[in-house]
């Protein structure tokens, strides 16, 4: 659907209905999932250490976010994410735009960035808490080091997607190549590069999670380690649901954003690149 | 024939104006991928003058694009000169507005916005040219539409905002490659209707490149006639119908006669 049409005079249209139909059986799915896992831990005896019911699962996330216990270490995750994804992302765009000025540059660099990328980031996370301490900056670079080659992948081929025709009409304008960049490839570029940082805002939460895995005093992560190790499997569900909320959270809040930067474009021709 | 004539008549008066592009010896060829050598202009030499409407008609890779390119500074001459006034065009000038087969407007822009690309890139007094714009979008019927975005307009709206563009810098010459090739037949007759319009109130020199030869017979001045391999002139062919034109001229003997002429280039397919 065009996002341009919500520029305009935007009504409710058949298509709207029909989401609205699917949302509402989505929502139908969750409760009937819900109803037979309850039913079947109960009904199949299944111990609490190995499965825990849903309700169980909701009375202790209610009871982590009643007594402020979860807080902190949401404050710490949620920092993590967010300097970790602010930090890889502007990287990934810096050097994607780097590598986008021309093809030598690509040749010459990018086979080492694919390089890095086929490295997994859990194989090095280790190493960088060795080298930055168990405190917010490893998990940032392991953050930032995930987030980091969507946004340069979609860049580089978001800035190569402006249409020869556009080009040769600012050159022929006497634009230099800087207003090229700046009217033309950059605004050009904007969709793939918003594809991008969605994609690694949801990646960002998995990389926090990784680097406190492998060590750190606080966070979610951490919190999810200490309740496994006290058999405490509700717990860990409900530090799991906050996790998917953080993340459901962070990728309604770019898509909103991208509406509203975007409206302009026409969201069926944006193209996934990266991963 | 009553228009050749005329012609006599009308000619040396036409040979009082000032020319305004002057091309001489003007070749160009390139390598093409599968590395054969390319002959795209051949010995191309044309004057033109300055309030005149020039039209370039041709089949497919007879150069006329390949020209109008050289003449827009985006592509490179391989020998010859290309001059406009006293001065040698090698690269994109603020003398010349252009106008694209499609009308590659800039979709995150106003319809105003997009009008004021030219401006904004040569630093113009902005105020001066966003009034300047407003005019032009009066001229082509769109001054409801300055606030709206391209992908709201209609092909042939989109391509009148194109020609706002090429002209809101006040250039001397407006150059347009195959401008009306994307629209419908019935909105193409309109939008030519319109070009003449325009091209009267504004006083511009313009070039115009198409493959069809009534559009070019309808808009022209002087219709210069061009085949392939390589791309050279074959003739110019002065027009004297009366102005304004009307569509209705379009049935006429006369206008059917320069048809057939240029006609006659193009081999048997369709001659007669």
């Amino acid at each position: 659907m065009s996002v341009l049409s919500a520029a305009s005079t935007r009504r409710p249209g058949l298509l709207d209905r029909a989401r609205a139909r699917v949302g509402w059986l989505s929502v139908l799915l969750l409760l009937v999932i819900l109803v037979a896992w309850e039913a079947a831990v109960r009904m199949l005896d299944i111990p609490a250490i190995v499965l825990p019911t849903p309700i169980a699962v909701f009375q202790a996330l209610g009871e982590g976010l009643g007594t402020g216990s979860y807080l902190p270490h949401i404050a710490v995750t949620f920092t993590e994410i967010i300097c970790g994804f602010l930090a890889g992302a502007g990287l990934g765009i810096a050097l994607g735009i780097l590598i986008g000025q021309s093809l030598f540059l690509e040749r010459l660099l990018y086979p080492y960035v694919v390089a890095f990328q086929t490295v997994p980031k859990v194989a090095i996370a280790p190493i960088i808490v060795i080298w930055f301490g168990y405190g917010l900056s490893s998990k940032v670079i392991i953050t930032a080091a995930i987030a980091f080659f969507p946004l340069l992948a979609n860049t580089i081929v978001g800035l190569r997607s402006a249409p020869t025709e556009q080009i040769d009409m600012l050159r022929a304008h006497t634009a230099t190549e800087w207003q090229i960049f700046r009217m033309s490839r950059l605004p050009q570029a904007l969709p793939f590069i918003f594809v991008g940082l969605d994609v690694a805002i949801v990646l960002s939460v998995i990389g926090a999670i990784v680097g406190e895995f492998v060590g750190a005093k606080e966070g979610l992560g951490f919190l999810i380690l200490q309740k496994n190790f006290n058999f405490d499997m509700a717990g860990v569900f409900a530090i799991l649901l906050v996790l998917s909320m953080i993340g459901v959270g962070l990728h309604l809040l770019m898509t909103t954003i991208q509406q509203r930067v975007l409206f302009w474009a026409n969201s069926n021709q944006i193209h996934l690149t990266g991963l | 024939m009553r228009a050749i004539q005329r012609a006599a008549v009308v000619a040396p008066i036409a040979r009082e104006k000032k020319t305004l592009v002057t091309i001489s010896g003007l070749e160009k060829r390139y390598r093409s991928r599968d590395r054969a050598d390319v002959h795209a202009l051949s010995d191309i030499n044309l004057a033109i003058e300055d309030g005149s409407f020039v039209t370039i008609v041709g089949p497919s890779g007879c150069g006329k694009s390949t020209l109008l390119r050289i003449l827009a500074g985006i592509l490179s001459r391989s020998s010859g000169s290309v001059r406009m006034g006293q001065t040698e065009i090698d690269g994109p000038s603020r003398q010349v507005g252009v106008v694209f087969q499609s009308p590659v407007l800039l979709p995150w822009r106003t319809v105003l916005d997009n009008v004021m690309v030219p401006s904004e890139v040569q630093r113009l007094d902005l105020g001066a040219a966003r009034r300047r714009a407003r005019e032009l979008l009066a001229l082509v019927g769109l001054a409801d539409f300055e606030d709206r975005y391209p992908g709201e307009l209609s092909g042939g709206m989109k391509q009148r905002v194109g020609i706002c563009r090429a002209l809101v810098h006040q250039p001397s010459v407006l150059l347009m490659d195959e401008p009306f090739g994307a629209l419908d037949a019935m909105t193409r007759e309109t939008m030519n209707v319109e070009l003449l319009r325009i091209w009267r109130e504004q006083n511009i020199t313009t070039i115009l490149v198409t493959h069809s030869i009534p559009e070019a017979v309808f808009l022209a001045d002087r219709v210069v006639v061009m085949t392939p391999r390589p791309g050279r002139v074959a003739e110019v062919v002065d027009v004297h119908l009366p102005r304004p034109r009307t569509l209705a001229m379009v049935n006429t003997p006369d206008f059917g006669r320069y048809v057939a002429s240029i006609r006659r280039h193009f081999g048997s397919v369709g001659s007669g």
